[in-house]
Formats: C-alpha cells, sequence, structure tokens
C-alpha cells in the first residue's frame, strides 16, 4: 500500500504525516508513507488544498488534518 | 498491544454514506447553545465575582474597574470565538475549495467577483496553499479577475476579525468592515479582470493540466461535520488566545494610564497623510486578524481616526510579504505590483471614506 501525503510544508501537513507514520506504525500495516511538496505534482493529482492524502492513488481528503480513526479505516482497507 | 486483524472492523465501511444527524447529538447541541447563552449573559456578574469576591479587590478603585473590564471583555471575546468558530467550521465543511471551483467555473465576470468575494468568507483557506488553489482556479476556467477578488476576500475578510470587531467595538464597526472588505474584494478584482493581465501569469500555469480528484466534501457526515467545527474551535481558539488576552490587556492599560488624543494630531482624521502612511506600513507586515485588532484597539483608544485605523487593519490582513513571495511562484512582478496597487488604493479610499464621514462615533463606548 502506498500513502501519499500532499503538503507544501506547513505546520498540518507535518502534523499529518506523522500522524500517519504514527497510525501505520502502531497497526503493523504494510504501508509506505510518501511526501509530495512539488506544487506541480499536487495540481497533477487534481488538489487544490493541502493537507491531502490519497491512499493507492485515491484521494481520501483534502485540505484538514485527518484523525486517526480516518486514517484507520483507509489502511484497514 | 493487542493484535486485532483490521479485517474485523469492516462493518464500519457499511456505514451509509449520508447519515443523518443523530438525535444525541441535536439534543447536546440544543443544550450547550442554551447553556452558551445563559453563561455569556451572565459574563457581567460573573465578572464582578471574580474581581471582588474571588480577588477580593475594593469595589469603585481605579484597579477594581479595570481588573472587572479586562476580565469581562476576554470572557466575552473568547466566548463570541468559540461560538463563531465551530459555526464557521461546520458552514466550512460544506465549502471545500474544489466546491468553490465548480460555483464560480460556470459564472460571468461582474457575478463571478460577486460571488467569490462571498465564497472567500466561508471557504477554508489558507495562504499556505494559495497556489494549488490559484492554478486550480485559473485553469478551470474562471477568469483572472474573478481569481483575484477570491483571493482577497479569503484572508481579509474573517470570522476572527468579524467577532473581535464585534466584540469590541459593536456590530456597527463589523458590519462596515464585513461589507466594505466585499466591495475592495468585488471591485478590485473587477479591475484586475479589466486590466487583461493574463500574460503576465507565469507560462507554466496555463500550460498545467489539472488532475480530477474526487470532491471529499461528499464523504463527510454531519458526525464529521461536528468534528471539523471542533478541530476549528480547538486549532483556532488555541492559537489566538494568547493575542486576544494581551490585546485586551494593553487596550485596558492604554484606556486607563495614557493621555486621551495622544494619537489625534498624527492619527487623527485631520493628518490626511496618515491614512497612506498606515497602509504602506501595513502591507509588508504579516499579521493574523487576532494579533492586529488588539493594536486598532489601542490606536483608537488613543485617538486615532477609525478609517485610518481600519485602513491599517486591512492592509496588513490582505496584503503580506509572505504571500506575495507564495504568489510570486505563479504570478510575475507586474502582476504582483498591480494586485498590491489596486487593492492598497481601494484600502486607502476606504480610508479616506470612513473618515470624512466621521465614522468616529460608531465606536462604543
Amino acid at each position: 500500500m502506498k500513502i501519499t501525503v500532499y503538503g507544501s510544508g506547513c505546520a498540518k501537513c507535518k502534523q499529518t504525516e506523522e500522524l500517519i507514520k504514527r497510525v501505520v506504525a502502531e497497526t503493523g500495516v504494510n504501508a509506505e508513507v510518501v511526501k509530495v511538496s512539488d506544487i506541480r505534482e499536487m495540481i497533477a493529482a487534481g488538489i487544490m488544498s493541502t493537507p491531502a492524502v490519497a491512499v493507492d492513488g485515491t484521494m481520501k481528503i483534502s485540505g484538514r488534518v485527518p484523525n486517526a480513526d480516518e486514517i484507520k479505516k483507509w489502511i484497514s482497507g | 498491544m493487542s493484535k486485532k486483524c483490521c479485517c474485523e472492523k469492516k462493518e464500519d465501511y457499511k456505514l451509509p454514506v449520508k447519515a443523518t444527524l443523530p438525535m444525541r447529538t441535536v439534543v447536546i447541541g440544543i443544550l450547550s447553545l442554551a447553556a452558551w447563552w445563559l453563561l455569556y449573559g451572565q459574563l457581567g456578574a460573573i465578572s464582578q465575582w471574580i474581581t471582588y469576591n474571588l480577588i477580593g479587590l475594593t469595589r469603585n478603585t481605579h484597579l477594581g474597574s479595570s481588573v472587572e473590564v479586562f476580565l469581562f471583555d476576554t470572557l466575552k471575546v473568547m466566548m463570541l470565538l468559540v461560538l463563531i468558530v465551530f459555526a464557521v467550521g461546520i458552514v466550512r465543511s460544506f465549502f471545500t475549495p474544489e466546491h468553490t471551483r465548480k460555483i464560480l467555473a460556470g459564472k460571468h465576470e461582474s457575478i463571478g467577483n460577486v460571488f467569490a468575494a462571498l465564497l472567500g468568507i466561508v471557504t477554508p483557506f489558507c495562504s499556505c496553499s494559495a497556489v494549488p488553489l490559484f492554478i486550480g482556479f485559473v485553469t478551470t476556467g474562471i477568469p483572472l479577475g474573478v481569481t483575484f477578488s477570491f483571493l482577497i476576500s479569503a484572508p481579509m475578510v474573517n470570522e476572527i476579525a468579524l467577532v473581535l470587531l464585534y466584540g469590541m467595538f459593536g456590530w456597527k464597526v463589523a458590519a462596515l468592515y464585513l461589507g466594505t472588505g466585499l466591495l475592495i474584494a468585488i471591485v478590485a478584482g473587477w479591475i484586475i479582470g479589466r486590466m487583461k493581465m493574463e500574460k503576465h501569469v507565469e507560462k507554466w500555469v496555463y500550460a498545467t493540466q489539472m488532475g480530477d480528484a474526487d470532491d471529499a466534501s461528499q464523504e463527510l457526515t454531519w458526525p464529521t461535520r461536528i468534528q471539523y467545527g471542533l478541530d476549528a474551535v480547538k486549532d483556532i481558539v488555541g492559537k489566538v488566545w494568547p493575542y486576544v488576552i494581551a490585546g485586551i490587556a494593553v487596550g485596558a492599560g492604554i484606556h486607563g494610564y495614557a493621555p486621551e488624543n495622544a494619537l489625534a494630531a498624527i492619527m487623527g482624521k485631520d493628518a490626511w497623510w496618515s491614512v497612506p502612511l498606515a497602509v504602506i506600513i501595513g502591507i509588508p507586515m504579516y499579521s493574523n486578524a487576532a494579533g492586529i485588532i488588539p493594536v486598532v484597539e489601542a490606536l483608537l483608544s488613543k485617538g486615532a481616526a477609525l478609517g485610518t485605523v481600519l485602513a491599517f487593519m486591512m492592509s496588513v490582513i490582505a496584503l503580506s510579504l509572505p504571500e506575495m513571495v507564495i504568489l510570486r511562484k505563479v504570478l510575475k512582478p507586474r502582476l504582483i505590483a498591480t494586485f498590491i496597487g489596486v487593492v492598497g488604493i481601494g484600502i486607502l479610499l476606504i480610508g479616506y471614506l470612513f473618515n470624512i464621514m466621521d465614522l468616529h462615533k460608531l465606536i462604543l463606548k
């Protein structure tokens, strides 16, 4: 599984990345967490507000920090 | 740690996507609102009780009344902030930038400017994602001027500014700020649109293909929206409360100890040059509404004119150096200069207008 965190380096983006890494570690799911901060890549993915998260290419959230329960739902799919 | 298989929780997925508002949440909501209302009505008595009974200060003394006013103002502004930020948080969960873009995409220029300025109030916006938002707007055919109306309104007209202005100066000043802020966003955006400056947008922007992401807002359920509101309260109120308290304290101190009209000569309505000066000083400064309103309060109480002070506040919030640096990635210098110029002149005119109309009497106290 590949989890992509899109963010330009704002505080919320870092928070999102850290939270996802923590949840992945806690649940023991085999997932790779990638951070994308290039604007062109974000645009190509159709993102207008950060932080945004995609799991295996499907957009899950944009514009806010997800909570741990939401992340668990995405990765337990 | 118990090793629960993730598959066991699969029924979570079967939850209906369009869950209605649960009864329990409605009841809790109504009770909380009633409690808020009761508490808000009692703030005067509460601050008196704390000042004279709990701390034990003597009534009708300088210190006693300063502490009482400080407590009252702080509690009032904090309670208003919590309620409004929560409400706006829920409203914003309905307006994602993607959704706003869809609304704006089909609008003609003039009406588009009006819609963009209004949507700027409710759409969640952070200057850190100004670039993807800008590209997302212009590449889906939203006119440049309409995009600018949004970019001007979103940071300038926001709930924190309005709550603080309402709490400290009454609803008339808050309404004036809302109205003129929208007016500047609409007119400035319209003018930029008329100037046909598309060639001053960096070339790669129009060459970019915006991908198609699913609209995340459709998945939101009521509990999530409420969570969104609560998160907003935690996030925003958690961040701004020190500024609010510091500002009210400084304001209270100035009220009590600084000479009246100390600033009247340099920032009063007769000092015509003070308005442009306030705008020029304000442009490079960067602060949020919570940080600037205390200054506003202090300036006003020392005899500065309302138009001058509001012009200063608007230029600090609406135009900032960090945002220009971010926007430089997509805009050529000429367009950035035009943007600053048009908005700056708009703010300048509003400042003069207020000073000429002598609206100072609108301020409570």
